[in-house]
């Protein structure tokens, strides 16, 4: 931190000396940013980026592809830990304790210092608000973020005697239409599943779908208690286990996420949960014709949202702060937020946004488009606690536990209960 | 005088060497065993000495023993076999039989390509439903679907084959090399004396190739707890950590739990694994080794 500060002052005193620049501080900043499904979102980050310099003198911005989200946070961590943090990063929205708990992150209220920061503070939704927000201050602004839907392939539906523009809405339904839509070969072999819901690696952020369908919530927003074992959890563990068992319209065992979508593009399954962030590749490679819509609720709709914030650190001069802050506020002003979301089908994060030229005659003629945005009014903030990546690693393993039959739902959780009571103990 | 000098060139020539050991070696390993003793320092919460608290963790760690359990089988079901499978492979491309060299490529092949990436081809193998293994099963014989690494039950071979057919082309090479320094008059005497091949293989051939056999057993061992690249790829460890070995266990600890402390701990028990493995191993086939 030291070496490279002396440096760049010493490099603009010099500037200022010999009068080249007008502006005497040149201020340089590190960005980081992951990139979770490739194709163009390195590529629009640097277009983004390159145009903010353009207009923007006296401001130097490196952005770093920092590989995956889990890689940028362990990057970020280990560089904060050898005194040398970026400025700047793109992190999950669920990695906010972590990183206040490394003390490595600042809110963004501390530099908010016009009416107009704060109307720009306030000016997205709130769904992804409650992720960036605890104790009052908030330390991440919403910009890489998603939330999964239901994609239907409507041949499939008609073929099934379906209505191929109606989605099931309900979790019943969910069974009635999958039912239906399974198709067996001569030997009695499922050639085609109802529907998909991906468990592995990660199920904990589809399991929190169906618990907010539920009724329930995973976690408190302190980020330090944590309901596994609540009994509406529960009864969602167990709709989702026995849409195997029982009903057997999804393929027994952990479901790949990777394999998903190509299941679908393979008709292996009529119906799949996943990401908006496959919305472009499911809209070029689909071979039929496929319907988005809201995920089927139970007491209500309900879905996680996911994806990344960005993060201010700690260990920065205050020019590098508020250089910092311009940034970030341009880049998630509604026209760069628009050309994000239309080029890599991330979800604008503010309703005005959504108002823009562009982002309208998108919408027009992608209409799927608009089903995230719709489903944010359902939307919660994805689990997230302190030390939310073991707490979560938790309850992945209580999930994969009982879909793959080696627990029961309710002594799975209660384990995951007590073992996450033992961690966030310390934090409330 | 000169006694002195030599002395010192010996250093210096050393200097370099011992120098890298040291920083990347010796300090780190040192270092782990010190901090395995420290809690993990959090931004406001600097490191304390805990004394043998991260031991008693780990002996209380479910996922510790299951990782370790898991380790076991993973090294029985990848040394025997890569060794075996390699000394078959290097056997049969030192005939002399056609396309040797290209059999001798095919066989080598895994070895160069990166992990990573093959992992992801395999991961198509193992797919339900539309990958490789379901597509021969449901066309050959009329079985369902079956989901090899949705299972706990299967998970684990299934890591298991991938590092089969990662190591045995490795370990063949080293056996080749071995086989092509065996004079070959051994094997013309032994068919003058009328000896079987078996007979051959059995007591000349097999017990030469015993200084290979030691350092690729120890290799195979080595690689039980190092081959990983795969778990991130194909299973995350999962599902539940049935397929998690503990150099992944270690990883997720430090790296994505950030417990650097308890990280430090289990690395100190894999240390203290290896050195009993190596160690136990150079005694126990020290005795059974013919070096030429």
């Amino acid at each position: 931190m030291k070496l490279p500060m002396t440096l760049s002052t010493g490099l603009s005193t010099a500037a200022l000396l010999l009068g080249m620049s007008s502006h005497a501080l040149a201020v340089d900043l590190e960005f980081y940013f992951p990139v979770a499904v490739g194709g163009k979102a390195a590529d629009t980050i640097q277009a983004l980026t390159d145009e903010y310099l353009a207009a923007n003198e006296g401001v130097n911005i490196d952005a770093v592809y920092a590989g995956s989200y889990g890689d940028t946070v362990t990057k970020a961590l280990t560089a904060s830990r050898g005194g040398k943090p970026p400025q700047l990063s793109v992190i999950l929205s669920v990695d906010m304790f972590t990183l206040i708990d490394e003390d490595v992150i600042i809110p963004f209220d501390e530099l908010v210092d016009s009416e107009e920061d704060q109307a720009w503070l306030d000016s997205f939704y709130p769904a992804f608000m409650a992720n960036s927000q605890t104790g009052g201050k908030t330390y991440g602004i919403p910009f890489q973020r998603s939330t999964p839907v239901l994609y239907w392939n409507k041949e499939a539906f008609a073929e099934a005697g379906l209505d191929p523009e109606t989605p099931p809405t309900s979790w019943e339904e969910t069974i009635e239409m999958g039912k239906k839509l399974v198709q067996r070969d001569g030997n009695g072999n499922v050639t085609r599943w109802g529907v998909r819901i991906p468990s592995s690696g990660f199920p904990y952020w589809l399991f929190q779908g169906l618990t907010t369908q539920n009724g329930a919530t995973l976690a408190n927003a302190e980020g330090n208690q944590t309901n596994f074992d609540d009994p509406k959890v529960v009864e969602a563990l167990e709709y989702l286990v026995e849409l195997s068992t029982e009903h057997g319209v999804m393929a027994p065992g952990i479901v790949e996420w990777g394999a998903t979508p190509k299941a679908f593009f393979e008709e292996q399954t009529a119906m799949m949960w996943t990401s908006t962030g496959n919305l472009t590749n499911v809209r070029e490679n689909a071979p039929f014709d496929f319907g988005v819509g809201l995920l089927p609720g139970n007491e209500s709709f309900g879905a996680p949202t996911g994806g990344g914030n960005f993060y201010i650190f700690r260990e920065s001069s205050d020019e590098q702060k508020q250089a910092a802050f311009d940034f970030v506020q341009w880049i998630t002003s509604p026209d760069q937020a628009a050309k994000w979301s239309i080029a890599t089908g991330y979800v604008a994060p503010s309703p005005a946004a959504w108002e823009t030229v562009d982002m309208q005659a998108y919408a027009a003629d992608f209409p799927p488009a608009l089903i995230a945005r719709d489903q944010l009014e359902y939307a919660v903030a994805e689990l997230s606690t302190y030390e939310n990546q073991r707490v979560t690693g938790i309850l992945n393993d209580a999930l994969a536990a009982a879909i793959t039959g080696s627990k029961a739902p309710a002594e799975a959780l209660a384990e995951a209960q007590s073992k996450a009571d033992a961690i966030l103990k310390t934090y409330r | 005088m000169m006694h002195r000098r030599e002395w010192i060139y010996g250093w210096l020539f050393l200097s370099p060497a011992l120098l890298f050991l040291f920083t990347f070696t010796h300090y780190p390993a040192v270092k782990t065993v010190f901090s395995s003793f420290f809690s993990t320092p959090r931004g406001r919460r600097p490191e304390e000495f805990i004394g043998l608290e991260n031991y008693r963790t780990l002996i209380q760690d479910e996922v510790f023993w299951q990782v370790l359990m898991n380790n076991f089988w993973f090294a029985v079901g990848t040394i025997p076999a890569s060794i075996g499978i390699a000394l078959a492979m290097a056997l049969w491309v030192n005939s002399r039989l056609k396309g040797r060299t290209l059999s001798r490529v095919a066989f080598f092949a895994p070895t160069v390509l990166p992990l990573i990436a093959v992992a992801n081809i395999w991961m198509f193998f193992y797919t339900p439903g539309f990958g490789l293994i379901d597509q021969l099963r449901s066309g050959l014989f009329g079985l369902p679907a079956g989901n090899i690494l949705g299972n706990p039950d299967s998970v684990l071979a299934a890591m298991i084959v991938v590092a089969i057919w990662k190591e045995a082309g490795f370990f063949m090479i080293f056996y080749l090399a071995a086989l092509q320094s065996i004079p070959p008059v051994l094997r013309e005497a032994a068919d003058v004396e009328g000896a079987s091949s078996f007979y051959y293989f059995r007591k000349i051939l097999f017990p030469l190739l015993m200084p290979t056999t030691l350092f690729v057993s120890i290799n195979a061992i080595i690689n039980s707890f190092r081959l990983v690249d795969h778990i991130f790829v194909m299973t995350d460890g999962g599902p539940d950590n049935a397929s998690s070995l503990l150099l992944f266990y270690i990883y997720e600890v430090a790296f994505k739990y950030w417990q650097t402390g308890y990280a430090a701990t289990l690395t100190v028990v894999m240390l203290v694994l290896l050195s009993i493995l190596a160690i136990g191993q150079f005694f126990l086939f020290d005795r059974k080794v013919h070096y030429q």
